[in-house]
């Protein structure tokens, strides 16, 4: 019944989903491109008037433009190191037939489902605070000066909160990867005279490759529109201001629409960029 | 040199023992099959033997060297997998590389073997492909060449054929029996399938359950099987098996007479029954018959121009020198 009429029977169905999603996408980004040429300031006098491509070189001539960029991608880089390092060990270890198994499982993934918001404040106010934190308590028992961790080492403890929230993703697909190994493979190299550790970087290494890819490729969809983790600990100080805080600030702190859609437009085209060798890869990987 | 020994081998997982106390020695230079039904144990003693798997008991030795212990790749075995394991982001040359390389072996050397196996296995036009780009047979090859190259002392084959088609299997099997006559390396080869065994083995083991029903040449099993299990795993079609009075007659509990040894005769023939199927190969036809009141089927191998269709009365004289006698625990009369 693959036939004329079941086709056009299920672009009739599929219609709702596809013009809400259109709908959902296609007006925020029209607005967006739309404000992005204006000068528009809500509290001093609204619309403006067109500007051209004021906006859009007013935003990348900024002071703030550059180091923003820089601190975007020091947290990109430095959680994807982690997640990645840690997910192939991690994954590793859960690959193992061990006791509990499976709650030991649900546990390593319990911190996906912490909401950004409420894992940033746990992780500000109950290790992180330099007097009632349980990180202070720790260095104060070895009788080290406690460590300020969001003024003193503040991308660092943003790396440390993000990468604590993506980990498990990131293990998760790993372990799957994993799993997937024919374990004839290892048994073959381990015949081939390959010591454990060669069996790492020769067989189970390149087997994760694509997996490592996709897992580094979504995160960084992701990491780069982070900001509840910023806005609820540093609020951008301290050299935490990302391209998605830059945005944020511009629009709400300094109420300048037009300045704040151009930097959009900006992040949409990074994020797209992103997302085309996302979709080849992960389109690669079905087919084969 | 490759002559392998088990004494009192045993494997459990578990509370389940696979494998009960085993011996067995096989000879250097010889190709031995380990044959049976799937769940024998036939891949388990094979890992045993290739150090994938631990004993519980007793001692592997490798040429008179107690090999228990011995890690698996320092056993100086190579392995061929069921579903070949080749490393699919390397090359084919680099495939082959790989033991080498986990050797340490000059590269020049390396390069020469390399070409030697690739000549002998047809695989010189394949070597800058990946695993992915091959056929199932150019696969195995591989899987071989890689086998071949640490020039081991014995190789190990599981159930290698079981994922290629029936033409290329055979093609498959002759390339395996040409490489054992051309190496003369001791080979130990695992299948289900009792053609390969008879086909391949200077000696074949039977297994069922762990045990090990009956060791010896394809011949042998097949002339003088030990008992009922072995006179009905090997031969194709299985033996005919009667039970009761005929075999009473012959003063044992069963007996057996295997397909090829009972003639169609048309009239007057000790045996008449009924054509049930008939299977024509065009070498050979097959005749399932019922009604003989012997058993409930006997299968009979008839030239391939006789022809009975289903319901046709048939005639059957078996060679009366050709029965096998076995007792009630279905063990061999002598």
């Amino acid at each position: 019944m693959a036939t004329r009429h079941s086709r056009s029977a299920a672009r009739l169905m599929m219609a709702p989903a596809v013009i809400l999603l259109l709908g959902w996408m296609l007006v925020p980004l029209t607005m967006t491109l739309w404000f992005s040429f204006r000068k528009y300031l809500p509290m001093r006098g609204g619309d403006l008037g067109g500007v051209g491509f004021d906006n859009y070189v007013r935003f990348v001539t900024s002071s703030a433009f550059w180091p923003s960029v820089q601190a975007t991608l020091v947290i990109v880089g430095g959680v994807l190191a982690i997640t990645v390092t840690f997910g192939v060990l991690l994954a590793l270890l859960l690959d193992q037939p061990i006791w509990g198994q499976g709650i030991v499982r649900i546990l390593v993934i319990a911190p996906f489902f912490v909401m950004p918001t409420v894992s940033a404040l746990v992780w500000k106010n109950m290790f992180m605070d330099p007097v009632n934190g349980l990180l202070a308590h720790l260095w104060g028992f070895f009788g080290a000066e406690p460590v300020q961790w969001l003024s003193q080492a503040p991308l660092a403890s943003i790396i440390l909160i993000v990468a604590w929230q993506w980990l498990p993703f990131a293990t998760l697909i790993l372990l799957t990867a994993i799993q997937s190994l024919d374990s004839e493979q290892l048994e073959a190299a381990e015949m081939d005279g390959a010591p454990p550790l060669s069996r790492f970087g020769h067989i189970v290494l390149p087997h994760l490759g694509r997996a490592i890819t996709v897992v580094v490729l979504i995160q960084t969809i992701f990491l780069l529109s982070i900001f509840a983790e910023i806005f609820v600990t540093t609020q951008g100080s301290f050299g935490t201001r990302t391209l998605t805080y830059l945005i944020y600030q511009r629009v709400l702190e300094s109420q300048n629409v037009g300045l704040g859609s151009a930097g959009g437009i900006y992040a949409v085209i990074l994020a797209n960029i992103v997302a085309i060798f996302l979709m080849r890869i992960v389109g690669k990987n079905l087919d084969a | 040199m490759g002559q392998i020994t088990l004494e009192k081998v045993t494997k459990s997982f578990g509370d389940v023992e696979v494998i009960p106390p085993l011996d067995l020695t096989i000879q250097d230079g010889e190709f031995t099959v380990f044959v049976g039904p799937s769940g024998c144990g036939k891949s388990t003693l094979l890992r045993l033997i290739a150090g994938l798997e631990d004993i519980s008991g007793g001692t592997i030795s490798i040429d008179g060297q107690d090999a228990t212990s011995i890690p698996p790749a320092k056993r100086g075995l190579a392995m061929v997998f069921q579903s070949y394991a080749l490393y699919p982001h390397m090359s084919v040359r680099k495939n082959i590389a790989f033991p080498m390389r986990m050797a340490g072996l000059p590269k020049d050397e390396q390069d020469r073997r390399i070409a030697q196996a690739a000549e002998a296995l047809n695989l010189t036009d394949y070597l800058d492909r990946r695993p992915g780009q091959l056929s199932g047979g150019q696969r195995q090859r591989v899987a071989i060449g890689r086998a071949i190259v640490r020039e081991p002392s014995a190789f190990l084959f599981d159930e290698p054929l079981s994922n290629l088609d029936a033409a290329l299997r055979v093609g498959m099997r002759l390339e395996i029996s040409e490489l054992h006559k051309r190496l003369a390396t001791t080979m130990i080869y695992v299948t289900h399938d009792q053609v390969e065994a008879m086909t391949m083995a200077d000696r074949i083991v039977v297994l069922r359950a762990g045990h090990i029903e009956q060791v010896g040449s394809p011949l042998e099993l097949y002339r003088s099987p030990r008992n009922t299990f072995v006179a009905g795993f090997i031969g194709s079609p299985r033996m005919n098996f009667i039970e009761g009075a005929a075999a009473q007659a012959l003063g044992a509990h069963t007996i057996g007479i295997r397909p090829e040894h009972i003639d169609v005769a048309a009239q007057d023939a000790p045996w008449q029954g009924t054509v049930g199927v008939a299977e024509h190969l065009g070498s050979d036809t097959f005749f399932h018959v019922h009604g003989t009141g012997l058993a409930e089927t006997l299968t009979v191998r008839a030239p391939g121009e006789v022809s009975f269709r289903h319901g046709d009365r048939i005639g059957l004289a078996p060679r009366t020198q050709e029965f096998h006698r076995f007792d009630a625990e279905g063990l061999r009369i002598a």
